[in-house]
Order: structure tokens, then sequence, then C-alpha cells
């Protein structure tokens, strides 16, 4: 079966991010670029799916800036064997994307879609229940496990209170939490391998999606900021000043 | 304007993230809650007894028993018609559930709202809280899901409002249940708990996690855990507090032996008070602390323990 992962660029992980002076948004000019790191754990359960022989074909996706094209490579060298970049300058927002994708699974035959939960930039986690939704298809959110056998994907879920089972009739979306498995580094013959793969570039417009954002973004502000309080010399002072200062216990 | 407000429930009382999103909701317009489930009676009646609720609908049906994203959203879209906004916790069943009706709806969901500006303008984090977006929707109907930890909860009791019985939806039998494993305990539960006892790497292993329960046990609190120590395997993945876990705004917040990442602070730093006991003191949890602790949590955990038992 062929798996279509999406993947995408997001300020790294690591970095501090700062809003802009005038408050229209974050600092992304010179910052360092990244797959989402769900994305990532997407990649590699997409792999370990192709090595294991249940997947024949994966074709990572990303929407967003011709650098994206960036984290297609890095997949690729993960070990998809293709990818498409829909190209856009721009927000795109997960309903957008969520239309994009449908798109291309419409021309590519996919019969699981397996992608990060969330992007640690706009913190959504939407787009892929909201493509499951568009396709008419199950969904498996937060997965900690996947099992394909007999056309249907079983997927443990991370939920409030613990581990949820369930069962997917494929063709199915799956979004990945971050115990589903531990992603690889790509090794040096393989980023060389990834750079002859093939990506084709084409734009929203192309899939007859229009990616005009419905959100607006009025302001983006730092949330206000904790002052550090004061460190104290012995657990009885501790309780002592949670008692009779914070009054908290 | 009318609001429907999706219920989490454990089959007898609505959860306070519910209670947080009831407020949240009043502030757009009249809030209906919409309870379901197999033998959801009780927590149909719950959901009445909320100040500020106008109408609890009950859809008591085997199809809900265990809230499969597939046919509760395909209820909900049924239902919209109806309203303006349709609203969930910002709980694993709210973040599951709310994006597929949106999509069904064709509007682009606001997730984790954690303030409301008016009927079409919404605060919510970004970048695991590091930034906050003020975000004015185009879409004529709402789909969003409630940051709990930013809205007080409503109370448990105080209204009475008429409970009216909803069919079930078509079956869209796309998938199945196949089981859970939900952890018991008799402690408060992680995002509504007055204090939270968290731990993290440092702890070392699950049997000294032990050291925190015992605290927990003191304080009646619930316990909690860094990312760190849920991947190590000392603490179940629904005791993760931070940016891809829990979200926790408890009175007291008691972390111990973790450092203090981006990560775990997106889901705590809302906490009214923040205690660290940390062995080192250059930890950037210390830089939110209202009181720190710069001692081995070995040594310092004990010694709490019969600190506190001496009440």
């Amino acid at each position: 079966m062929k798996l279509l992962v999406p993947v995408k660029r997001v300020v790294d992980y690591n970095v501090k991010v700062r809003v802009k002076a005038d408050n229209t948004g974050v600092e992304t000019a010179n910052v360092k670029m990244s797959m989402n790191p769900f994305d990532e754990i997407a990649v590699e359960e997409a792999v370990r799916l192709k090595e294991k022989g249940v997947a024949t074909e994966i074709i990572a996706v990303s929407a967003g800036p011709t650098a994206a094209q960036e984290q297609i490579r890095t997949a690729l060298a993960m070990g998809a064997d293709r990818g498409i970049l829909v190209e856009h300058d721009g927000v795109l927002e997960p309903i957008a994307v969520a239309k994009i994708l449908k798109a291309l699974v419409e021309k590519e035959g996919p019969e699981l879609v397996v992608m990060g939960k969330q992007a640690i930039d706009d913190d959504m986690n939407a787009t892929g229940q909201m493509l499951a939704a568009l396709l008419g298809w199950a969904q498996g959110t937060f997965a900690s496990k996947v099992e394909i056998a007999d056309g249907s994907a079983t997927v443990t879920r991370e939920v409030d209170g613990g581990l949820e089972t369930v069962k997917l009739s494929l063709p199915a979306v799956v979004t990945a939490d971050l115990r589903l498995n531990e992603p690889r580094y790509a090794s040096l013959p393989n980023i060389m391998k990834a750079r002859k793969k093939p990506i084709e570039t084409i734009k929203p417009a192309d899939l007859g999606v229009d990616p005009t954002p419905r959100l607006t973004v009025l302001r983006v502000e730092e949330p206000p900021k904790r002052q550090a309080g004061v460190k104290v010399g012995s657990v009885q002072e501790l309780v002592e000043k949670l008692r009779n200062e914070a009054k908290v216990i | 304007m009318a609001v429907l407000l999706l219920a989490d429930h454990d089959g007898s009382v609505v959860s306070q993230p519910t209670r947080s999103a009831v407020a949240a909701a009043g502030q757009l317009g009249e809030v209906h809650v919409l309870v379901l489930g197999e033998g959801a009676a009780a927590a149909a009646q719950s959901a009445a007894a909320l100040p500020g609720v106008a109408k609890v609908l009950l859809a008591e049906d085997a199809l809900y028993a265990h809230r499969l994203a597939e046919p509760v959203a395909a209820l909900l879209v049924g239902l919209a018609p109806g309203y303006d906004a349709l609203i969930a916790p910002a709980s694993a069943a709210g973040k599951n559930v709310m994006p597929r009706v949106a999509a069904l709806l064709d509007v682009q969901p606001i997730s984790d709202v954690s303030g409301v500006v008016d009927a079409d303008t919404f605060i919510r984090p970004i970048y695991a809280g590091n930034a906050l977006a003020t975000v004015k929707s185009s879409d004529a109907k709402k789909v969003m899901t409630i940051r709990a930890a930013s809205f007080d909860p409503v109370a448990a009791t105080g209204g009475a409002a008429a409970i009216e019985a909803v069919a079930a939806a078509a079956d869209p039998g796309k998938s199945s249940f196949v089981g859970a494993e939900v952890q018991k305990s008799e402690r408060p539960e992680l995002t509504a708990a007055r204090v939270v006892v968290s731990g993290g790497r440092a702890m070392g292993s699950s049997e000294n996690f032990h050291l925190i329960e015992g605290i927990a046990d003191k304080l009646g609190a619930a316990v909690g855990a860094s990312r760190a120590a849920v991947d190590a395997g000392y603490a179940p993945n629904d005791h993760q507090v931070g940016q891809t876990g829990k979200i926790v705004a408890p009175e007291l917040y008691i972390a111990v032996g973790i450092s203090g990442a981006i990560q775990h602070l997106a889901g705590m730093k809302d906490s009214k008070f923040i205690v660290a006991i940390n062995k080192d003191e250059e930890a950037p949890i210390f830089q939110v602390a209202d009181y720190g602790l710069v001692a081995d949590l070995f040594k310092a955990l004990p010694e709490l323990e019969s600190e506190l038992a001496k009440g």
C-alpha cells in the first residue's frame, strides 16, 4: 500500500521564539527551521511500515514556501521514496492544508496518511482530523502504537486517563504522538541518495484549493512574565511559607 | 447567539474542564450542553445543574459509548444548523472530534482558546505558549476548543436547565472501540486538581515516584510528570504536563527534579503558586518559581512529607 506523509517546516523546537516588536507575529527571519518533530515521528512510522513490508511506497508532502523542500529532503533521507511540494508563500491554515492533502490523496491513492498530531508553531492539532473528515475516512489521533492488518489499522491512542485502542477501517488517517517511536537520524549515504529522489512542485491552485486564511491575526504578544520568587533555605521554611505566606496548604 | 458545548463526563458528572468551557461559552451567548454516551442520564443531570446552561441535549446510544470521533462528529454536524458556535473543552476527546466537525462544516477551528474578546475574536497560545495570538474568524460559524486552565469553572450546582433527548445520527461505521487502559486513581484529576505535584527525570525510576505520591496524598494533590519522566517510563503518559500533554493551572504546583524546559513550562506556568525543588540552582524552573528550594530531592521529599504530616 502507498503511504502519504505530510511534513511541515517549522521553527526548530530548540529556538526560543521572540515576538516581533510590531506585534504582527513571531520572528522567523534568520531562525533555524526544521521538520515539525511530530512529523518526524510520522515519517519514522511510515518507514518502519515499509521495512515491515506493509507499505510499498512513501510519498512525503509539504505545503509551504520553496524552502520546505529541505524538510521533504529530510523525509526522503529517512526513507521516503519521493516528494511533493505544494508551494505557497504566506499563511496556510489547517483547513487549507487539509484541502490540499485531500486533493493529493485523491490523485495519488494512498491507503494510509500518517502525520504529526500537531505542529509546534501554531499548536492547532487539527489538520489530521480535518483531512480524515474531508475524505470521509476514519481517524486515529494521538497514536502511540499502530498495527496494520487485514484492511484495518489498530491504533493505540494517548487519551486523558490513559490509553485507548481503536480499530479503523482503511483507508485512514493516523496522527502521531510523542511515544509512537524514536525517529532515526538520516545517515550520510542516505542523505546523498535522497538528493536524487524526485520532488514534484505544484501550487494550491493546481489542486483547486483556495488557501485564503479564515483567521486574521490581529495581534501577537508575549504572555505575561512570571517574576522569579525567592529561594528558601530548608524544607521547614518552605512549608512555613506555603502555610502562612501563600496560604495554599 | 446560541452555543452548543460538547461535554466531557465520566458517566455521572461532567468534568471540571467542561465547567470552564461553560464559563467561556457564556461569554458568547445562550449555552446548550450536549451530553452523549450510553447510560449518561446522570451526567446530563449534572450538566443541567450548571449555572448558565439553558438547555441540555442528551444523546444516549451505544454508538456514543466510547466517543469515537466519526459518529460524534456526525451528530454534532447534524445539530450545527441551530447554533452559531460549537465548542468543547480542549481535552483529548474535544481535540479529537472538534477539528473533524469543523472540516465537515468548512470552518477553520480555533484550538485551545484562552480568551474571548468578542463573538469573532479570540486569544490563543501559539509556540508552546511563548506567544499569545489574537485572531478574528471570518467563518460564519465558530468551532473551538477551550483551554480550561484559562477560565474559572462555573459552579457545579445552582442551575436547573431542561433536558431534551436527541436521536443518534447515522453511524459512519469507520471505526470501532477495542479497549482502554485507564489508570484508576483515588487522587483528583490532573486538570481539575487544586494542588499538583510533578516529578521529572531526576526521580530516576518509577519506584521513586512513590516519593511524589506520598506528598500528593498529604496534600490531596494530583500527580504530574515532565515529558522526560514519561519518556523514561517513570510515569504514565496521561501524567504528562506540558505543551503536548496536560495544561494545568492549580493553586499550587510543586515541580520536583524538573529542570523547566519551555515545553513543560507551557503546561504549568499559569499556576497560582509554583514551588521548585531541584539540586541544580541554575535550573530554568527557578525563574518561574515563587519558592525555590535547592536540594537533593531524595533528601527533601521525605523531609517534606514528614513536615506536612505535622499539619
